[in-house]
């Protein structure tokens, strides 16, 4: 793993040369700013880290990174980042993407990072809409959204992030407003503290093509009783008077209220993100008030980079071939003189 | 039961081509290779043809379930498999039918009489029974109860299903034709004694049934039309017998060792390219990365991914997996990264014909990526030679900073042939272009002046933190730019950067006459059939017919147009429907360039090659 360095670097240590160049007012800019913040915090140096992109806003990140970086092809990111960290177990790889990179064009390799746990980061910046296109509908995008690809209303149903990742094996997910750079801050910490693949879902406002699509949720006035802010340990509470919190009924998660039907804070659920079993992870993805923010899951298991290396270690121990000839001339061979 | 119309002249010759067909499950490729690893061992040169169908146990006795394996001998030098045969070994009605053909009139057939029930029959559309209504007259045919005889030479042998004693005949047939050929069982035997090590009662019934069958022929004083009964005359060496696809894995660990790289194989499944994944990913003791992805596209993105991080990175696929890979390929070529794509071409399009071999996926691999985005591009030409262009491909990507696509196919892919082993001493060296000092004025972009290839970043290297990607870049910093010149600029420096390629690869040659009547030309995998073709054309009184065979195909050569001006004729021959003679008239105006195409999914035959060139010179 990365070791730990004496000199402390700050945010501008992160920062490339590169003029930004999205939209005033994009909540990419949180992000960008959050992650350069991040960094320092991580005890990982600047040579190891590298950041890898596919297409779309989202994935002009690695220009702005005074890190290692590739801005590569549509959708295929993880698959990139996958090699990066196969090649160099040593380093903090982070794949920056958005929901039609991820979710639609890239979605299988998006589904197969995720169930292999490599230990990489991926952060996804989901607007519900494709951005850099200029306005088409994405695999978040609402039924009825009207977009420049769905004058009359979107007719596909959505992917909910937070299942599909799930569903495919995420050990690791989070989700996060695009406007609360703090608590987004230490969530990057997190997710590189994390070993094996970890998945940030940024609700992030397009400024442009979909202004506003998450203000009913992430604006301050709102925010604290649109959302439960999920801590490992703690109990699942929320509203600005922290008298609201879920509770189990028969199947379903339900919001109670303490102090109404003799309902107390030691009857609310206490989140347990390292647990196994994703039943109650799914259920709280997919609840739409409160919408779970904060770590959702995160279950800690064998990465795959680590079975490749046991692999490894175990049959170069018992080989006989150390080098290419002893292979070349071992077996069958035969002599002509 | 002997036919024996023909009157037996046995005759010593210097090669014979023998084919063992059957059911798909009857054990035909195995046969087969124990026959051609143990006349290697006595010293034949040999090469061998595996031709089987796309279906892994297609119904028995069915016409298109026939699986062969055809085998070429020598006491002298032989480059392919061979055309038309001296013995076929058929073990069902279904192998006699479709492979009849290529046998020479005259000449032997040995059959399992046993299988040619009224049921077999009709599955392979006889209507009357081949071996009874005459239509083999011409052939001299050994009916052999070969089933019966097998379950005979099996009784007391404790622990065996009526299946596993119906499926070792194979060994009967196998035993009498190494009778016949004068060929030891003992390679044989050994194999048994490892394959089933754990399993006492099948190393018994296989050795008994291979020895029933030797015996059996020599109680009939069998003796072959032809044979061989010298050893080639082969450089000296030590060698063994390689398949393509093995070669081809073994050149990339041969690369990686060399310049002290590591290994990394990003790869999906695909036939007739899966056994180079396959080889590669046993090789763990070397530090080997094998990464089986969800699929081709993954595939080659991890292979960037880790040649970014600094591996040796490699993607292997087939003709629609080169497609599906196009778009990432041309990311690598424009971040202008070392990775070796291999294309074991298979009849295409779309899904084509999976298991038969195509030299059709040239102009993909040439221009098959959006924009302007010239790669290298060369071709292995035999089995054993794969080694040496894996190795070349490996070598060429690191030294010059840009993707290479290596074509093989699967006809030199699932061929074999014997190879002088090459020691790791006497392989060329091979340079990295890694920058491993910071430096304050480092450019991702700057290039060596001779070869025009950037230097190698990698991450964990302090001070070197740079980002590249798909978009244009400004020259030098590599920085996004949009700069009309400059984009004009950096796609002349790509493609020159390949034309540059030229300096360091060799001249082509001519074999058999360096200027005449008309000149052979070929690429990739036909090397052994159009080499052994001229050879015998000039041989049977053409004296001036040459031969060159391309692996380079970009860049070129550097004397390929003055080799062109040096025959009257011209004649490009082909696996598919006239590329290479394409690219030649692109880079060559001024000539009169012949084509001869076969796109049938099977390799050139001696005969038909020989008529083609005849028509042009008589």
């Amino acid at each position: 793993m990365e070791t730990t360095i004496e000199q402390k670097y700050t945010f501008k240590d992160f920062t490339s040369d590169q003029e930004v160049r999205w939209c005033p007012g994009c909540d990419d800019y949180v992000i960008l700013r959050s992650m350069q913040k991040a960094l320092p915090e991580m005890g990982v140096k600047r040579e190891d880290v590298v950041f890898i992109s596919g297409i779309g806003c989202s994935s002009r990140f690695p220009y702005y990174m005074n890190t290692y970086g590739m801005h590569t092809i549509h959708g295929r990111a993880p698959g990139i980042a996958s090699g990066v960290k196969l090649a160099n177990p040593n380093l903090s790889v982070w794949v920056m993407t958005g929901d039609g990179d991820s979710m639609a064009i890239g979605g299988n390799h998006f589904i197969h990072v995720l169930r292999r746990n490599i230990n990489l980061n991926i952060v996804m910046f989901n607007n519900e809409i494709y951005g850099l296109t200029k306005g088409q509908f994405s695999p978040t995008s609402l039924v009825g959204q009207k977009t420049k690809s769905s004058p009359y209303g979107n007719t596909q149903p959505p992917f909910q992030p937070g299942e599909l990742a799930l569903g495919a094996g995420a050990r690791f997910f989070a989700r996060i407003g695009g406007n609360v750079p703090k608590e987004m801050t230490q969530l990057f910490i997190d997710a590189h503290n994390f070993k094996g693949t970890s998945l940030i879902e940024v609700l992030q406002n397009c400024v442009i093509f979909n202004d506003g699509c998450f203000k009913n949720i992430t604006d301050k006035a709102v925010k604290e009783d649109k959302q439960i802010f999920l801590e490992h340990g703690k109990p699942m509470i929320f509203g600005k008077n922290r008298d609201k919190g879920l509770v189990l009924n028969k199947l379903k998660l339900e919001v109670v209220t303490i102090g109404e039907n003799g309902i107390t804070q030691e009857d609310l659920l206490v989140h347990d993100a390292k647990e196994k079993d994703l039943t109650l992870h799914q259920m709280l993805v997919r609840l739409q008030y409160p919408v779970a923010t904060g770590i959702i899951r995160s279950f800690e298991d064998v990465t795959l980079e680590e079975s490749e290396d046991e692999l490894t270690r175990q049959v170069k121990a018992n080989s006989k071939f150390k080098k290419t000839d002893d292979l070349f001339f071992a077996g069958e061979t035969y002599t002509v003189k | 039961m002997i036919s024996d119309k023909v009157k037996l002249q046995p005759e010593v010759v210097e090669a014979v081509v023998i084919r063992f067909v059957g059911d798909s499950g009857d054990g035909m490729q195995l046969t087969g290779t124990q026959f051609s690893d143990t006349s290697a061992m006595f010293g034949n040169d040999i090469a061998t043809f595996p031709n089987y169908p796309s279906e892994i146990r297609a119904p028995q006795g069915s016409l298109y379930g026939v699986s062969g394996f055809q085998v070429h001998i020598g006491s002298v030098e032989v480059s392919t498999p061979g055309d038309n045969l001296d013995l076929l070994v058929a073990m069902n009605p279904a192998g006699l039918k479709t492979n009849l053909h290529a046998l020479k009139p005259g000449h032997t057939i040995i059959v399992d009489s046993d299988s040619f029930s009224k049921k077999n029959l009709e599955k392979a559309q006889y209507e009357t029974n081949p071996l009874e209504d005459g239509s083999l007259e011409n052939y001299r045919v050994i009916q052999v109860d070969m089933t019966s005889l097998t379950k005979e030479a099996l009784k007391g042998v404790e622990g065996l299903d009526n299946k596993s004693i119906t499926r070792s005949k194979n060994m009967f047939a196998l035993g009498m034709v190494y009778w016949m050929y004068g060929r030891s069982r003992d390679y044989t035997i050994d194999f048994f004694n490892k394959k089933f090590k754990s399993k006492p009662h099948l190393i018994e019934a296989n050795t008994r049934v291979l020895n029933a069958g030797y015996f059996f022929a020599e109680t009939l004083e069998l003796i072959p039309n032809a044979y061989t009964i010298s050893p080639a005359k082969m450089r000296p060496g030590t060698y063994r017998i390689i398949m393509g696809n093995t070669a081809t894995a073994w050149g990339f660990l041969a690369a990686a060792e060399k310049s002290g790289l590591e290994l990394f194989l990003g790869s999906y499944p695909i036939t007739p390219a899966t056994d180079i994944l396959h080889e590669l990913v046993k090789h763990k003791h070397f530090g080997v990365k094998a990464f089986q992805a969800e699929d081709e596209i993954a595939g080659i993105a991890s292979a960037i991914g880790a040649s970014f991080a600094g591996d040796l990175a490699i993607t292997t696929t087939s003709g629609p997996g080169l497609a599906l890979k196009g778009e990432a390929l041309g990311l690598a070529m424009i971040m202008e990264l070392p990775l070796v794509v291999v294309n074991v071409q298979r009849g295409g399009p779309s899904t084509g014909l999976p298991t038969k071999t195509e030299q059709s996926d040239l102009l993909q691999a040439m221009y098959g990526r959006n924009g302007e985005s010239p790669v290298i591009v060369i071709a292995a030409s035999t089995p054993a030679d794969c080694f040496q262009y894996a190795y070349e491909a490996a070598k060429l990507t690191l030294e010059h900073m840009t993707p290479v696509i290596l074509l093989t196919d699967g006809y030199i892919a699932n061929g074999s042939a014997p190879w002088k082993i090459k020691s790791l001493n006497d392989l060329p060296e091979i340079k990295n272009r890694i920058s491993k000092n910071a430096s304050e004025d480092f450019h991702p972009y700057e290039r060596d002046e001779a070869t025009l290839a950037r230097n190698w970043a990698i991450p964990g290297t302090a001070g070197l933190e740079h980002r590249i990607g798909g978009l244009e870049k400004d020259s030098i910093t590599g920085n996004v730019s949009q700069a009309p010149e400059n984009h004009e600029k950096m796609t002349k420096i790509r493609a020159e950067k390949i034309n540059r390629v030229q300096i360091f690869i060799p001249n082509i040659e001519t074999e058999f006459a360096e200027t005449g009547d008309l000149l052979v030309i070929g690429w990739g995998g036909t090397y052994g059939s159009l080499h052994s073709a001229v050879k015998q054309i000039n041989e049977d009184g053409y004296k001036n017919i040459g031969f060159a065979h391309f692996n380079y195909i970009n860049p070129l050569p550097k004397n390929t147009e003055e080799l062109l001006t040096k025959f009257k004729k011209i004649i490009v021959c082909e696996l598919n429907n006239g590329q290479f003679a394409k690219i030649l008239r692109i880079n060559f105006e001024g000539f009169k360039i012949h084509q001869f195409n076969k796109i049938q999914g099977l390799p050139f035959g001696n005969n038909e090659l020989i008529a083609e060139f005849k028509k042009l010179v008589d």
